[in-house]
């Protein structure tokens, strides 16, 4: 495996599903490839960055907002629909 | 009544809900109750699903206003049209993608004079070559406050291809499949893998300007 058949299968490495085979095959050129490795390491570093961070939280307060205000349509939406009831 | 239990999972909590595909799923339960016209049961939908729906609109919009409008407009759609939703596909991937596409009309909106969308090709013949093969200090958050950090990591997402960075928020922030993306972006699978690994890459290279170990310290 070279560095350019590396990194086409670098997402591969992140996934569970991936077959032993392939696995160890990556990990085989990463033992002698440093750029290779790195490059792993930094970009599980990165996917785990944007994982762990709060930046795209909704506010409890707008949380409930919303809802009301989307609970309150619907009820309006579904009087139309049965204006008998 | 059953609709004051409160099935909460956990945030990452798409991909491992069921894991058998022919289980009854909770969802099924609540949707056939708001077909028979329990509202609490589609604030019960609402309450499981909002935030991850505004994450996701956040990632593709990068406005926190049209965020939170998408979120509404993405409730509401899915009240008007349940049914039509077919049951054999996920709740979940079915609502992501009608917030996906939410989002993107949103984008196009915004940037009128350019066309946002899925397909959207981006014109790098060869494949993503990283450049920055510095390794990163430990913890590299940790060397910023939280502000900044923030910064930096909306910055480089942001310099994303919608495309890429859609992919990039639902496949490894939101932790859905490879399949799962590709059924909510109407993309293939061999599709989603190449802008997966692109974005990754590409935000790889961006971040490691900030957290790249400075030259002349050996990392320990
Ligand atoms: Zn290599």
């Amino acid at each position: 495996m070279n560095c350019t058949e590396f990194l086409a299968n670098l997402t591969d490495y992140f996934d569970t599903k991936t077959a032993a085979a392939l696995r160890s095959e990556l990990e085989r050129h990463m033992a002698g490839c440093s750029h290779c490795h790195v490059t792993l390491n930094t970009t599980r570093q990165t996917i785990e960055i944007y994982r762990n961070d709060e930046l795209y939280e909704l506010p409890e307060s707008i949380r409930t907002q919303l809802q009301q205000a989307v609970l309150a349509k619907c009820a309006a939406m579904k009087k139309k629909k049965e204006p008998c009831a | 009544m059953a609709s004051s239990k409160n099935v909460r999972p956990p945030r990452t909590m798409a991909t491992t809900l069921t894991p058998d595909e022919n289980a009854l799923h909770p969802d099924l339960l609540l949707i056939e109750k708001v077909k028979a016209g329990d509202l609490s049961a589609f604030e019960q939908l609402m309450r499981q699903y909002d935030r991850q729906i505004f994450r996701i609109a956040l990632h593709i919009t990068q406005n926190r206003e049209d965020a939170e409008d998408i979120v509404q407009d993405t409730f509401l759609k899915v009240f008007q049209k349940l049914d039509q939703f077919q049951g054999n596909s996920k709740f979940y991937t079915w609502l992501v993608r009608i917030a996906v596409n939410e989002s993107l009309m949103r984008l196009r909106k915004r940037r009128s004079q350019k066309t946002v969308s899925m397909d959207e090709e981006i014109q790098t013949e060869e494949g993503p070559i990283p450049r920055d093969f510095a390794d990163w200090m430990p913890n590299p958050e940790q060397n910023y406050n939280q502000s900044e950090l923030a910064d930096i990591l909306r910055r480089a997402i942001q310099g994303l291809p919608p495309g890429f960075r859609t992919v990039f928020a639902l496949r490894d922030i939101d932790g859905l499949s490879t399949e799962e993306t590709a059924q909510a972006l109407g993309l293939s699978v061999p599709a989603v893998k190449s802008r997966l690994l692109r974005a990754r890459l590409q935000l790889r290279e961006r971040l490691s300007r900030y957290f790249r170990v400075p030259t002349g310290v050996q990392p320990q």
